[in-house]
């Protein structure tokens, strides 16, 4: 239960973190909240040479809006996010997806930073930044550059981040007012990863769908866009016979895994049922 | 014996202040100087040769004391680990020596261990280590084991099979004949893996000079650990010294003489310091034994008027790689499937084999969930074959109360009970008709809520010498000292060693009770073999009506010496004594009463005591008892189903419990919340998979899932009082009556939901998905 | 490549060289000598070695020693005035909380961080607040009664002295 022997540092700003990242190269290894890294070590599944602790930077832990974006530094905890007045409001996606992953303590310690760069396929963020267009931001040797959520979820365990690049900032549009949200998490028990879980954002005006975008997580190896159900519903009227039909079409695209959860027509099933209710609970009252 | 406030009384635990306050003392809290730390390196095949171990690398990195092998400790070992009878005297089965050392048989089994100067260095020296092996082609389950040109794991076994026996009462061929309904069903209990929240761990620490071994170990049962160790190792049992301190549960999986005991005894002793094994929770997924794991074919001959005239039936139990020291004694199940039914016929066949897993024994119940959930699912099938409500075909089938003590098909003898007095105080509490209408009404809106029944009739309280020679090859009967010291206060040692279950309390509880003493003048004492005669442990819910009984019998010895150094001092004869709340006094005089503490006081002057009189006042008991004892009970599952996801949900849970007297209610109430838990946990989570080269899938928490706060309802029991005729206190036993009774009424509630759909049967565990797949099957919809 | 880590422990002050890879739980058990946090698995799902660390509670099998440089950190052994309880740990005494007592400590760790979001949750809100945290002897029935009862007497300022019994509550 001991991980093998590292070494680490934890430099205070960014640029010293970036620097000692290029010196170690491939052995070195990027800690948050550590809670996706820690077990695995413990196990010794992964083990890294190096450790570059990035907790000790400063203002890499912040939620604002500013020019039309919700701006979220790397470190944010998954508690923080929950509890934020902000992102309740403006962003209840997020809210609603960080009270669902893992347990309290996990959400005091686990960054949303992290759970992105970890690009956990059954992990509950990617699927909400790929649904709201997240664009992310990442510090490297050659200084900053942006990646779009979609873009930047490679596969299972694998982003386009470099390994001498550092996420620092999640930046989201401000979804227009009226657009609402969910996120719909499908698990054998509260503490566990998602079977299946939907990331819905939608806005509704008059009857019309003027928005609407869907985020699955457990459904490949890395979160996917329901395009078919995105397809399907904009545009068209929000009525139960309409939410019906384009839920029926969430699976499209899709690859879900088999694992001792669920088979994938199972996840393919409960993708639709989920992504129904999604978009029940959102336009239930329009 | 007077009932008094003491018996029946819920008194706080005294065990808790320090275990509240993080003052426990668990095995890993244990520090020492000069302590090594060893690494057990386990198996990472399921079946294969050793073709060799290359240590070197690993004995030159740093801090490391030693590397040894298989080979380099199987001398030592005069004897294998210990196996017993268990219900079956007839099996083949192999030596099971503490580490392996030509061949592997399960992932997880020991093939060499490091011992270094700290647990990072242990496990650091551990990967250099290069492990040569030959593999062999594993045996995955029970039915791969059964095949003809399967690999054999022990060739002195010479097949898979250890054993194939049978176990039969009256006619079954006749009930079969007539039948008016005959029901095939294939039931299976899947593996289970016992996961008490504290893994194992040992401290031993040899002395060469004295040649004394004294071992720490997170175990159930010290006292059999000390035998065996001086078995295995060579040593003179008078030399070890086995001590359980505070043991974080054990549900039986910390029942047996474990490898790692002798192995962390024989380092010890090996490098003369004391050293020390501490098992992660990925070791504990894979080395600690796992439970279940049957295959049940039944076959169910009944009438269309719900009597059931016979059950035909094969329990195919996978042993793991190795006979486990009570791996048979899930066979028990075969001797009581008819449980509190009168059933005219049984035929039985116990089949026992050997697979490529990690090895089998006793888990919360051990036999006696498998039995109950047999024969609770046949009365569900037949209720659904001939359409009778499940209640109407249980009650058809109970053992009439005038029949009692009434003798199963097996021969074992019923203590008491009228097994529908629970039922009926069941059926009130849960509100039978209004279920049935919330039930109807709930399809309608696509949410299947069904009721599922378990009126349950348990063996426990091992036990009689005679028959549980028969049954485990050793008698079992129950051990305490009470011993008075000057002043009054009064130590008691038992024989039984808990781990949870608050025996502090609950003993001292039956002195206070018989001797008038104050509560905390009492002080209860175990779980450490040099500080009374041997004891047989704990398990099989046996502590309170075996070594509780020893307690309750010693008091009364010690109460009677009283009353005869009362008499002395009183002048009286000891007929005219009367002793009452801790004082005794001529009858009809009680303001002239001499005191307990006065008349132990006495006690230990020989002048005062009458002249025929050896001082002291203290009373050893081993009390035999006549008979098992047989609490019974009926459990009500409601459970709710998504028709969409399959997702289900335990929504209320019912209990009605007759476990006879109940020394302290709040204690039997918190046994039968965790047993429920537990069972409902093998119901709708829990499940040990291996994949396809026989690695453990669910080897950690994450995967392996046991039940959480929010999975489960709060609980509503309530009781029903039958006093066991075979021990003074009256009392049977509560430890595993939860888990018995939860794993099946939640199944039985399942099938009752999914009624509509024409399901008759779903394995455990009932995940989301096997659900859906039967909604589905059937005809289900996503609405 | 030992670094120097110094915490605060229940008020007390800490400092050691000590290996990057050390776990905070290793740091509190073994050189701070402080064993009534546990390790109850390799991955983060018990709890039982829940501590809080500058005011939140954490699994400290999952932090490293050298994160926690400089932090405040409460254990069991903090709660207690001398002999006088916490209202939880009094209140896990009173309502038969445990059994073994392994998972206790960070069952109470965690259900102090539950009662200082929501001082007054309902059953169903204790529930979820310890998912984090598994019990194998309880079935977690008297553990929820047991925070039920602390949260009336926290709630009233009351002393230790917790009520004798709370009714149980339906799901809520």
């Amino acid at each position: 239960m001991i991980p093998a022997s590292f070494d680490y540092v934890a430099p205070r700003t960014l640029p010293e973190a970036v620097a000692e990242l290029v010196k170690h190269g491939q052995e070195a290894k990027v800690l948050a909240g550590g809670h996706s890294l820690i077990p695995l070590m413990k196990l010794r599944l992964s083990t890294p040479s190096f450790l570059v602790d990035i907790g000790r930077i400063n203002n890499l832990n912040y939620i604002r809006e500013d020019d039309g974006h919700i701006a979220i530094g790397a470190l944010t905890s998954h508690h923080d996010i929950e509890l934020s007045d902000l992102l309740k409001q403006k962003l209840p996606l997020l809210t609603s997806a960080a009270s669902q992953i893992g347990d309290p303590q996990v959400r005091n310690r686990g960054t949303i930073g992290g759970a992105a760069a970890h690009a956990d396929p059954n992990g509950d963020f990617p699927a909400c930044l790929l649904a709201l267009d997240a664009e992310l931001k990442v510090v490297g040797p050659k200084g900053e550059r942006t990646i779009a959520a979609k873009d930047f979820f490679v596969d299972t365990f694998t982003t386009s981040l470099q390994p001498n690049e550092i996420l620092r900032e999640i930046r989201i549009a401000t979804p227009s007012p009226g657009s609402r949200a969910t996120y719909l998490k499908f698990s054998r028990r509260s503490q566990d990863w998602a079977i299946v879980a939907v990331a819905a954002q939608v806005r509704v005006t008059g009857h019309e769908v003027t928005q609407v975008a869907i985020g699955l997580t457990g459904m490949g190896s890395r979160p996917l866009r329901a395009s078919g159900v995105e397809q399907a519903l904009r545009g068209k009227g929000a009525h139960d016979d309409d939410i019906r039909k384009a839920a029926e079409r969430a699976a499209e695209g899709t690859d879900p895994p088999q694992d001792l959860n669920g088979s994938p027509d199972y996840r393919r099933h409960l993708v639709q049922v989920l992504t129904r209710r999604a978009l029940e609970q959102i336009t239930a009252h329009h | 014996m007077a009932v008094s406030q003491l018996i029946g009384a819920s008194i706080k635990r005294r065990e808790d202040p320090e275990l509240v306050t993080g003052s426990g003392n668990f095995v890993d809290d244990m520090s020492q100087t000069a302590l090594a730390y060893l690494y057990v390196v386990r198996s990472t095949q399921a079946h294969a040769r050793i073709e060799g171990i290359e240590a070197s690398r690993a004995k030159e990195a740093d801090g490391v004391l030693a590397v040894w092998t298989g080979k380099d400790l199987q001398p030592e070992f005069q004897a294998p680990l210990p196996v017993t009878t268990s219900f079956v005297p007839e099996k083949k089965y192999p030596n099971h020596y503490p580490i392996a050392s030509d061949r592997v048989r399960y992932v997880g089994e020991p093939v060499a261990v490091v011992v270094a100067t700290s647990k990072a260095a242990a496990e650091d020296a551990a990967e250099r280590l290069d492990i040569r092996y030959e593999p062999l082609s594993p045996v995955l389950d029970i039915e791969a084991a059964l095949k003809k040109d399967a690999p054999v794991l022990h060739d002195d076994v010479g097949s898979n099979i250890a054993y194939d026996v049978k176990r039969a009462g009256g006619d079954i061929e006749t009930a079969f004949r007539d039948a008016d309904v005959r029901i095939t069903q294939r039931i299976i209990q899947q593996r289970l893996i016992p996961v008490a929240v504290e893994g194992r761990g040992v401290v031993a620490d040899y002395k060469k000079f004295a040649k004394t071994l004294t071992v720490t170990s997170s175990t159930q049962i010290p006292h059999f650990v000390k035998i065996w160790l001086g078995v295995i190792l060579g040593i003179p049992e008078s030399n070890v010294r086995v001590i359980a301190p505070d043991v974080g549960g054990g549900f039986g999986s910390k029942i047996r003489v474990y490898p790692e005991e002798v192995l962390v005894a024989l380092a010890s002793r090996r490098l003369s310091r004391p050293v020390k094994w501490t098992e992660d929770r990925n070791e504990n997924m894979k080395a600690t034994h796992h439970g279940r794991s049957q295959i049940w074919d039944v076959e169910i001959a009944a009438k269309r008027d719900g009597k059931v005239l016979g059950v035909r039936t094969t329990q195919y139990l996978d042993l793991g790689a190795y006979c486990s020291q009570f791996g048979t004694f899930q066979a028990i199940a075969l001797l009581i499937i008819q449980g509190p039914y009168k059933l005219p016929a049984f035929d039985g066949r116990g089949v026992g084999v050997f697979t490529n897993r990690t090895p089998t024994d006793a888990y919360r119940g051990a036999g006696r969930p498998e039995a109950t959930y047999l024969i609770e699912r046949v009365m569900d099938l037949v209720a659904q074959e001939i359409g009778m409500d499940p209640v109407e075909v249980r009650r058809k089938n109970f053992v009439p109360p005038e029949e009692q003590p009434f003798t199963n098909l097996l021969g074992l003898t019923y203590d008491s009970g009228d097994y529908r007095i629970t039922l009926d105080k069941a059926l009130e509490l849960v509100d039978y008709p209004q279920f049935r209408r919330d039930q109807a009404e709930a399809r309608k809106r696509g949410k299947y809520l069904g009721i599922g029944f378990c009126t349950y009739l348990e063996i426990c309280g091992l036990g009689p010498s005679v028959a549980t020679t028969a049954a485990a090859g050793i008698g079992f009967w129950g051990m305490s000292v009470v011993n008075l010291h000057f002043t009054g206060k009064a130590t008691v040692i038992i024989g039984s060693s808990p781990h949870g279950q608050g025996h502090e309390t609950t003993f001292a509880q039956i002195v206070a009770n018989e001797l008038g003493l104050p509560l905390e003048d009492i002080d209860v004492v175990h779980g450490d073999t040099a500080i009374g005669p041997m004891g047989m442990d704990t398990y099989g819910s046996r502590s309170a009506s075996v070594d509780g009984t020893a307690v309750y019998l010693s008091s009364v010895k010690v109460r009677e010496k009283a009353r005869k150094i009362a008499a002395h001092l009183l002048e009286a004869a000891e007929a005219d004594i009367v002793y009452e709340d801790g004082k005794a006094f001529v009858k009809g005089t009680p303001s002239k009463a001499v005191t307990i503490q006065e008349i132990t006081g006495a006690a230990f002057q020989p002048h005062r005591l009458p002249p025929d009189m050896e001082g002291g006042m203290e009373a050893t008991t081993f009390f035999n008892p006549p008979n098992f004892v047989w609490p019974f009970g009926a459990h009500v599952a409601l459970v709710e189903i998504d028709g969409e996801t399959g997702g289900t949900r335990v929504v209320r849970y019912v209990a009605v419990d007759d476990c006879g007297t109940r020394i302290n209610p709040m204690v039997v109430d918190g046994q039968l919340h965790g047993g429920i838990a537990q069972g409902i946990g093998q119901a709708l989570f829990e499940e040990a998979r291996y994949d396809e080269t026989g690695q453990l899938k669910t080897g950690t928490l994450v995967d392996y899932m046991i039940p959480t706060a929010p999975d489960l309802p709060s609980f509503e029991t309530a009781a029903t009082v039958t006093p066991s005729p075979t021990n003074p206190l009256g009392v049977k036993g509560i430890g595993e009556a939860g888990t018995i009774a939860s794993s099946v009424a939640v199944i039985n509630a399942i099938v009752d939901a999914l009624s509509p759909f024409g399901v008759k049967d779903v394995d455990m565990p009932a995940t989301p998905e096997k659900i859906w797949h039967l909604m589905h099957r059937n005809g289900g919809t996503t609405r | 490549m030992r670094r120097r880590v110094a915490v605060t422990i229940n008020g007390a002050k800490h400092e050691h060289e000590v290996e990057p890879r050390l776990l905070l739980v290793q740091y509190i058990r073994e050189l701070a000598g402080l064993t009534g946090t546990h390790v109850g698995c390799d991955t983060s799902n018990c709890g039982a070695c829940t501590v809080e660390l500058d005011g939140h509670s954490v699994k400290s099998c999952t932090v490293f020693a050298v994160q926690a440089d400089g932090a405040e950190i409460t254990t069991i052994e903090g709660l207690a005035q001398g002999t006088t309880l916490h209202p939880l740990q009094q209140a896990f005494w009173d309502e038969h909380g445990l059994q073994c007592g392994f998972c206790t400590p960070g069952m109470i760790m965690a259900a102090k961080q539950l009662l200082e979001r929501n001082p007054n949750p309902t059953e169903r809100e204790i529930r979820v607040g310890l998912e984090g945290n598994l019990c194998r002897c309880t079935g977690y029935h008297n553990i929820v009664k047991s925070i039920q009862a602390a949260a009336k007497v926290m709630a009233t300022g009351a002393g230790s002295k917790a009520p004798a019994a709370v009714a149980s509550q339906k799901e809520g």
